[in-house]
């Protein structure tokens, strides 16, 4: 027999069941966030100003589904605006303030005591997109515990971005060694740190050096990170066990007195504005920095910005390795509302959420997750088109990316970077002109007191 | 008491005495010091929690090792006295602040003179412009100085360039770094010199002066045995107070150098800062800050006992 149906062409029976279904899905589709009242974000506040009115939109809009009261804090970070790592400092000790905050590469190795665990986000989120960047893991994991979830937004590969015309004035056509569409890592083995090295004077003399700091900022500490990676020389072991004395140590300082004399007179007074200043005034032919650059030379001086190409970092002995500053987000242990955080950090790190916000920042956010490195912002980005595709680290590149200072115990690691050891030691053995086994010892004993303290 | 009477004794008879606890308190609470001293509680409150307590308590941090979670004594002093860096940053504080404190009271009261001596409307004009430097917000003017001498674009490498002279990369430069770091501070402190010594030299009498003129002593006389005897005191109040601020400066340092080249350019405040909040050792930042005090403390005996001596003298 045909069963009877309604005009709707539900039977009711069928009405009841729906019904029933509609009245049990609140209990199955368990909001934690509906519990909490508000939530306090302390994020980082982006280089790229377009990301953050993105941000801003997609949490308050969050907050309104979730019923949760969303307060946005964007703090800077750099050497004469440090909001982030003074108020991290403020909070972590007082027990009070932001639920959730950004922490920048080694932060998250001096504040862990102060987080709440975050294993059940961060591996849901392993399982459900795939491998975790290498240097996010080694950044957010202690004692085999994620303490905070790595994030997309600021979070950067400082790889080489380069004046095309400077390379092929030099016999060198960047295009072919890291084309912008798939290829494969035979047609960049010449991109060499000696090649570099090669190309230097020649740089110099042409009027626009390689804009490679020897500072004391991050950019600077970032590119000799992967340079001493690339050497397999090491300022401290993953045992803690102070590695300055190595051969392969000497070869990299070696290489430092050798390359010097060819960067910008002000290389040792660098901060992490000068080499977008020296790519964006047409002063400099190679610098290592993501878009940002390029980007703010797209708007300013586009003649510059149509002659940029940015590819993978230089290989040396040891491999191929991208200089990486991961941002990542924790939350406070004295956070009272740490199911909202938790719901919120999980729905920002799906992939259409991070894809937005990649996509606001013109594509200067990498995501940690390396399966969400085939976004469509780095193939259809220009002038030219695909100058930023081999942005993000490619299955074909063969390289990794590198955090400096790594692979040191975090309690050393984050003072060797703050304090840029190794920058130092180049600036004391080439300027000051001091010798090697002096300089070598300066670093041993300073070394010795991150470890002892 | 009525008009025309006295307020002689009865014989026999004495008032009844009130109770002795309630008039000590009564007289204590009717005297004037008790008033004073009670208004000036909240004042007390105030310098109790942001200065006393934020002392003692970062006295109590430089004892803890660095997870702040256990007693170590003076081993974050000894580390410290025994690092190369951080006896740069001793030399370079004690130069920057010395050498920018003796330019600032130099000029200061060069300056204070010349103003002095510049009559009618034109002074007050004169005295505007040379505050103005004082009234900008350093981390603003240090930026402004920033862009005016860095390494590739600025101002001065310009103008060098354009009388042939190759451009100076003065920020990599230690001495050059030193050099600026110590201008700026000039720059921008001196007006608070000028001033002072001005509000003080217009405070000596003219006749002093005129004498001294009838006497046939020369300008420099005149400074020499009139105005520097009567400035001493501001002189020594002002040294030390900037002497203090000097010491502690941050933004100076922070924006033009970072420390750089190779940490010869830190100071005590940005070394702090470094060693605390960048690489997360609150305990060894306070140590680093700390060291300031005994500094200060042996400044700040010697310029007071000179400043009690002279005003004894004087009375």
């Amino acid at each position: 027999m045909a069963k009877k149906h309604s005009k709707f062409g539900l039977s009711r029976r069928g009405v009841l069941k729906a019904g029933a279904a509609a009245s049990a899905l609140p209990l199955v589709h368990v909001q934690t966030a509906n519990a909490a009242g508000t939530l306090k974000l302390g994020f980082w506040d982006h280089w790229v100003p377009a990301a953050n009115p993105v941000m801003r939109t997609m949490v308050t809009d969050w907050g309104k589904q979730n019923h949760v009261e969303v307060t946005l804090d964007l703090l800077s970070s750099g050497a004469a605006n440090s909001k982030l790592p003074l108020t991290q400092a403020a909070e972590a000790l007082s027990g009070t303030g932001h639920d959730v905050m950004a922490f920048l590469t080694w932060d998250v190795q001096h504040y862990y005591q102060h987080l709440t665990p975050v294993d059940d986000i961060v591996d849901g989120l392993i399982k459900q997109y795939g491998a975790m960047d290498g240097v996010a893991t080694y950044a957010g994991k202690v004692n085999g515990h994620w303490m905070a979830v790595p994030t997309s937004v600021g979070s950067q590969y400082k790889p080489s971005c380069v004046r095309m015309s400077f390379f092929k004035s030099e016999g060198v056509d960047v295009e072919k060694w890291y084309p912008n569409k798939p290829g494969n890592a035979s047609t960049a083995t010449a991109w060499t740190y000696d090649e570099m090295l090669k190309l230097a004077p020649a740089a110099k003399k042409a009027g626009v050096p390689f804009g490679l700091g020897l500072g004391q900022t991050t950019d600077s500490v970032d590119w000799t990170g992967s340079l001493l990676r690339a050497y397999g020389a090491e300022l401290v072991d993953e045992k803690g066990n102070i590695q300055v004395k190595s051969d392969a140590m000497k070869q990299v300082l070696d290489y430092m007195q050798q390359l010097a004399p060819h960067l910008p007179a002000d290389t040792w007074s660098y901060d992490d504005a000068s080499n977008n200043k020296a790519l964006i005034s047409g002063k400099s032919a190679l610098i290592f920095n993501p878009p940002s650059a390029w980007w703010v030379a797209r708007r300013d001086a586009m003649k510059v910005a149509e002659d940029c190409w940015t590819f993978p970092s230089p290989i040396g002995p040891k491999g191929r390795f991208i200089p990486y500053q991961p941002y990542l987000w924790g939350i406070w242990k004295f956070s009272p509302n740490k199911a909202a955080a938790k719901e919120l950090l999980t729905w920002l790190q799906q992939r259409p959420q991070v894809e937005k916000l990649c996509d606001a920042s013109a594509g200067y956010d990498i995501p940690p997750l390396l399966s969400m490195h085939d976004f469509k912002i780095w193939e259809t980005e220009k002038p030219p088109v695909g100058t930023i595709y081999n942005y993000p680290i490619r299955p074909w590149h063969d390289a990794q990316s590198a955090m400096a200072a790594a692979p040191a115990p975090g309690r050393i690691g984050t003072q060797l970077y703050s304090n840029a050891t190794f920058n130092v030691m180049v600036a004391k053995l080439v300027k000051n002109k001091e010798s090697l086994d002096s300089v070598l010892n300066w670093a041993e004993h300073e070394i010795n007191g991150y470890i002892n303290m | 008491m009525a008009e025309g009477t006295t307020d002689v004794p009865i014989a026999g008879y004495s008032a009844p005495r009130p109770r002795a606890h309630g008039s000590a308190l009564h007289r204590m609470a009717r005297r004037r010091s008790t008033t004073a001293l009670l208004m000036c509680v909240p004042l007390f409150a105030l310098l109790a929690g942001f200065v006393v307590y934020p002392f003692f308590y970062s006295i109590y941090l430089s004892t803890l090792n660095r997870d702040m979670t256990r007693f170590i004594g003076l081993f974050n002093y000894q580390y410290l006295l025994s690092s190369n860096t951080f006896h740069l940053v001793i030399f370079q504080s004690c130069l920057f602040a010395i050498t920018a404190v003796f330019l600032k009271a130099l000029i200061g009261f060069i300056l204070a003179h010349v103003m002095h001596n510049i009559t009618g409307p034109d002074q007050k004009l004169w005295r505007g412009v040379l505050l103005l430097p004082w009234v900008i917000p350093p981390a603003l003017s240090t930026l402004g100085w920033w862009w005016m001498i860095e390494g590739s674009y600025s101002a001065v490498n310009w103008l060098l360039q354009q009388v042939g002279i190759h451009p100076i990369a003065f920020l990599s430069s230690t001495a050059w770094a030193r050099f600026w770091i110590i201008m700026v501070n000039v720059w921008f402190g001196t007006p608070f010199f000028m001033i002072m010594y001005l509000a003080t030299l217009k405070s000596v009498p003219d006749q002093l002066y005129e004498a001294a003129a009838i006497d046939g002593a020369t300008g420099w006389q005149k400074i020499r045995f009139i105005s520097f005897p009567m400035l001493k005191n501001i002189i020594s109040i002002t040294t030390l107070f900037s002497l203090i601020v000097t010491f502690a400066n941050f933004d100076i340092v922070q924006i033009l150098t970072a420390g750089a080249p190779a940490n010869t350019t830190h100071v005590f405040a940005t070394y702090a800062f470094q060693v605390g909040i960048n690489s997360g050792n609150i305990p060894m930042g306070s140590a680093v800050s700390l060291f300031m005090f005994p500094i200060l403390a042996v400044f700040a005996i010697f310029i007071l006992r000179g400043v009690t001596r002279r005003t004894r003298e004087a009375i």
